[in-house]
């Protein structure tokens, strides 16, 4: 356990140190939220409808950039070679791998979500909705994410590889997702199934997905 | 403990490099690796630490921990050093001592780093350190941590005569201690009570 949460403390530390990234991932959302308004036109009521769809859209997408950095540094320094030499198995070094991402990536999104929800005119009811259906979503992302980010890991510019690889699986989390804060913004009851659901897909992910995480990177070491 | 492989056959992309090798290590013994480029010295010690399936036959540790797989008793130290360039030289000490083996050992630290002659650069990013210096740190990770074999891929590349030195001082201090170091090489590395192990490489088409 302790070597799980060293790890997830190197990695925050080198987040941290390295900077760009979370920079990256929040500039990005913040100018695709404030042009959309721009290129629509200040049609209010539309932006109130569109907001839900459009905060988890441009979201995933901010997530997915970061997304291939996941391994890309250890494999590349030799790092991940010795970690596989470690007291964790490769499953839980794609765990804790995933998790910090979430920390550094879809926390800082999702607290970036709200103050963009005030652009679009989101309705007032819908910010806790988006806040908690953003943190279980996300974490879904750098877990299912981690799959994609493994198996693309000697691919040359395996940017937009990794984007179509993983964009399908990332529909479930994204409907859901949109469902539940639409559903609270028009106040109807269909907020808790919605938001039930995405809590069950993060789960399932949380278990499932470091071990096919695992078996691509085990792969890609040999 | 004596390290153990039977029958071994190694291949990269389709290509066999040995086959039928076998040989026995005993705790206390060096075995060098030699041969040719290409030979299969880094595929046989990547087949050790357990990157790498062997083609055909096995290789297993007889009287070590039997709790531990045979890869958490080695320390691998490879073409690529491990280092994370933008935490500072004692960081990176500090995260491989904790990771690879107790949270409680961070007294390793100061002398692993004094024994690789980087007690004084401790505060200085990775990122500054020359090649021969980080090759140093990566060095030193086997300090950071009790494991009793040592697996070296030409650890001598890029050093001086003075950190060959260093590096023969703890090879000779493991092997006293019982220990076991499986390292290939093409040069001379000093170690006391080493075995040579010459692997001829696979047989070109005439």
């Amino acid at each position: 356990m302790s070597a799980f949460i060293e790890l997830m403390r190197r990695d925050l530390l080198l987040t941290w140190k390295e900077g760009g990234t979370i920079g990256v991932a929040l500039g990005f959302y913040l100018m695709v939220v404030t042009l959309l308004p721009l290129g629509i036109g200040p049609d209010l009521n539309l932006l109130s409808r569109i907001a839900p769809g459009v905060l988890w859209v441009a979201l995933l997408l901010a997530a997915l950039l970061s997304l291939g950095r996941m391994f890309e540094g250890d494999l590349e320094d030799g790092s991940l070679e010795v970690l596989a030499t470690g007291p964790l198995p490769l499953s839980a070094i794609a765990a804790a791998k995933s998790l910090a991402h979430w920390l550094t990536t879809g926390v800082p999104l999702t607290v970036l979500a709200p103050l963009l929800g005030l652009l679009l005119n989101l309705q007032p009811d819908a910010y806790g909705a988006l806040v908690a259906s953003m943190l279980a979503g996300t974490l879904a992302v750098s877990f299912v994410g981690a799959i994609g980010a493994a198996l693309t890991l000697r691919a040359r510019r395996g940017g937009l590889l990794l984007a179509l690889l993983m964009l399908p699986l990332f529909v479930p989390t994204l409907m859901f997702g949109i469902e539940a804060v639409r559903a609270s913004a028009l106040e109807s009851e269909a907020f808790l199934p919605s938001f039930l659901i995405l809590c069950a897909i993060s789960l399932a992910s949380l278990v499932l997905a470091p071990l096919a995480a695992a078996a691509a990177l085990r792969f890609q070491l040999s | 403990m004596k390290l153990v492989a039977d029958r071994l056959a190694g291949a990269r992309g389709g290509r066999t490099l040995f086959s039928g090798l076998s040989f026995a290590i005993e705790g206390g013994e060096a075995l060098l690796l030699k041969g040719p480029n290409g030979a299969g010295k880094t595929t046989l010690i990547r087949m050790i630490v357990g990157l790498l399936a062997p083609a055909a036959g096995r290789i297993g540790l007889e009287g070590g921990d039997a709790e531990l797989g045979l890869g958490e008793q080695c320390h691998y130290v490879g073409h690529l050093n491990a280092v994370k360039s933008s935490l500072t030289v004692e960081e990176n000490a500090a995260f491989w001592c904790r990771f690879l083996g107790t949270p409680d050992a961070g007294d390793r630290i100061e002398p692993a780093l004094a024994s690789f002659g980087l007690a004084e650069l401790r505060d200085m990013p990775a990122a500054y350190l020359s090649a021969g210096q980080k090759r140093r740190l990566s060095l030193a990770r086997v300090l950071l941590a009790k494991r009793p074999i040592w697996l070296l891929d030409e650890p001598t590349v890029s050093l001086d005569r003075a950190a060959q030195g260093m590096l023969g001082v703890a090879v000779n201090e493991h092997v006293a201690a019982g220990g076991l170091v499986v390292a290939a090489t093409h040069v001379p590395l000093g170690f006391a009570g080493s075995r040579d192990l010459e692997l001829a490489g696979p047989a070109r088409p005439q």
